[in-house]
Parts: structure tokens; C-alpha cells; sequence
């Protein structure tokens, strides 16, 4: 590609990337004093809720997946759905302490530097 | 417009990418709910200093989207000094792991000592390895962007940067705030 066309590439305002950047930074203040509240809904609501909106923003925005064509999103997408058919094939399994012919053994050990 | 071979050739690693990631940080659930005592282990990483690398990285984030800006205005030096400015957020970011884990390493939480631990240190290592590698990639696509070369890489290495980002998004909450 020749830096003139790349040069006429479509163009984007300065001002929004640091909009979008100010927005991320002021939900990252969210998603930390969220959970200090200490109400478990609270805490995975502001933990995670708010890193899927950050991460769609910077995908949106930074990522320019929205300007970007069509098929780049659903490759994305479509790696996206295996890892939940990953997560659905394999975590029934994972979450059951023993089978026909099997027992889970593993006990999680004991922090060694206590609580800080 | 048809995408470059280049941006083509990018979010096809990406793609990659997902799933190698996908997959750990699946796996991390997976066992996160199933033991509840990681609740502790989790409670001895140091949420402010996640915090900061978080700031740091969508800091890094921003001047990487700069960068690409001033490169579809075919200003190259520009580019190449917001890629720099990058790269010092990736270096910033790694001296704050450094500092976390020697910290962590002097308490006797190593790799080997829990299950939580060993998937923290993958993960995080992981993702620091991605932020070397994108740290070298960016200094080299700075030099030839100086010179006003290759600029369209300027965009490439920039898509790269933010989905090293948006990893971090996902694993700071995992990893630093579910206590």
C-alpha cells in the first residue's frame, strides 16, 4: 500500500480517542472501589460487567472493529463461541468431586504468607 | 475496500490468540468455582498495583491509537514517538509485575504453591510475554515509521497492542478483584 493511500484511509477525531480513553480509566475506577463495598453482587457486577464494557470499547473504538469489515468480527465471534463450547463441554466435569472411576483428591493448600 | 494483507495476517493471530488465552482464562473459572478457597489465595495479590498496570495499559492503549492516527496523516515521526511512548508504558508495566512478583516470591507464593498461584503465574506470565514481544515489535515498526516507511504497520501493531489490553481487562478482574 502506498503511504498516500494509507494516507486516505478513513480518518478519526483525536478529541474521542481521549474521550473513550477518559471513559475507560473512570470505569476502571468503578470496577476497584466496587467491590470494596463488599456485597458479592456488587463486586461481580462492577468487576466484570464493567471489563466487557471496557473491552467492547477499546474492540470499538481502538480496535476500529467497528469500521472494520463485517467478517473480522464474526472470525472473533466465532472463537469467542468454541471457547464456550469449551467451557460448556468440559466445566460440568470439572465441577464434580467424583465419577464412576474416578474421585477428585486435590485439596487447596493453605496460603503459606497468611492474609495481607 | 478490500482489507490488507497485512491487518488480514493480524487478526488472523488474533484469532489464535483468543483461544489460547480463552481457553486459560476458561480453565481458570472452571476451577475458580469450584474452589472457593482461592477466594484467600486471591486475597494476597495486590489490587492497587493491578490497578495501576490497568491504567498503564490503556494509557499505552492510547498513545498506540495516536500512533495510527498520525500515520493515516502520513506524519511518521509523530507515529514513531507515540509508539515509543508505548513501548515505555509496556516497560512501566513490566517493572510493576517485577515488582509484584519478587514480593510474592519473597512470601513463598510461587508456582508451585497452589493450584490459584500456578494459574496466576501462567496467565499473568502469559500476557507479560505478549507485552515483551509487542514491546520489540513496536521498536522496530518505530524506525521504519521515523523514516515515513511502512506506516500501515503502525496500524497493525497498534490492533495487537490493544488486544494485549483488552487481556489484561479480563485478567486483572479475575486475578485482583474477585476475593
Amino acid at each position: 500500500m502506498t503511504q498516500r493511500a494509507y494516507a486516505d484511509a478513513p480518518h478519526h477525531d483525536e478529541t474521542s480517542y481521549v474521550a473513550i480513553w477518559g471513559a475507560l480509566c473512570a470505569l476502571l475506577g468503578v470496577s476497584v472501589l466496587g467491590p470494596m463495598v463488599g456485597v458479592r453482587f456488587l463486586t461481580l457486577i462492577t468487576a466484570f460487567g464493567i471489563a466487557i464494557v471496557k473491552a467492547y470499547l477499546v474492540c470499538r473504538y481502538f480496535m476500529h472493529l467497528n469500521v472494520e469489515k463485517k467478517w473480522v468480527a464474526y472470525i472473533l465471534g466465532f472463537m469467542l463461541a468454541l471457547m464456550l463450547v469449551f467451557f460448556g463441554g468440559v466445566a460440568p466435569d470439572v465441577s464434580r468431586p467424583e465419577g464412576l472411576r474416578w474421585q477428585k483428591t486435590y485439596v487447596e493448600p493453605a496460603t503459606p504468607g497468611g492474609e495481607r | 475496500m478490500e482489507v490488507p494483507t497485512g491487518r488480514l495476517a493480524m487478526w488472523w493471530v488474533l484469532a489464535s490468540e483468543t483461544v489460547v488465552f480463552g481457553g486459560l482464562l476458561g480453565s481458570y473459572v472452571m476451577m475458580r468455582l469450584r474452589h472457593g478457597a482461592w477466594a484467600d489465595q486471591a486475597a494476597n495479590t495486590n489490587t492497587w498495583a493491578g490497578a495501576f498496570n490497568t491504567l498503564v495499559l490503556l494509557t499505552s492503549s492510547l498513545s498506540a491509537v495516536l500512533a495510527h492516527q498520525a500515520a493515516e496523516r502520513a506524519d511518521g515521526p509523530k507515529a514513531a514517538r507515540l509508539l515509543r511512548y508505548t513501548i515505555l508504558g509496556g516497560g512501566v508495566f513490566l517493572m510493576v509485575k517485577a515488582f509484584e512478583w519478587t514480593h510474592e516470591i519473597k512470601e513463598g507464593l510461587t508456582i508451585t504453591s497452589s493450584l490459584f498461584w500456578s494459574f496466576y503465574y501462567t496467565a499473568a506470565g502469559l500476557h507479560a510475554a505478549h507485552v515483551v514481544a509487542g514491546m520489540v515489535i513496536m521498536f522496530i515498526v518505530s524506525l521504519t515509521a521515523a523514516r515515513n516507511e511502512e506506516l500501515h504497520r503502525v496500524e497493525n501493531v497498534g490492533i495487537y497492542w490493544h488486544f494485549v489490553d483488552v487481556v489484561w481487562i479480563f485478567l486483572f478482574p479475575l486475578l485482583y478483584i474477585a476475593k
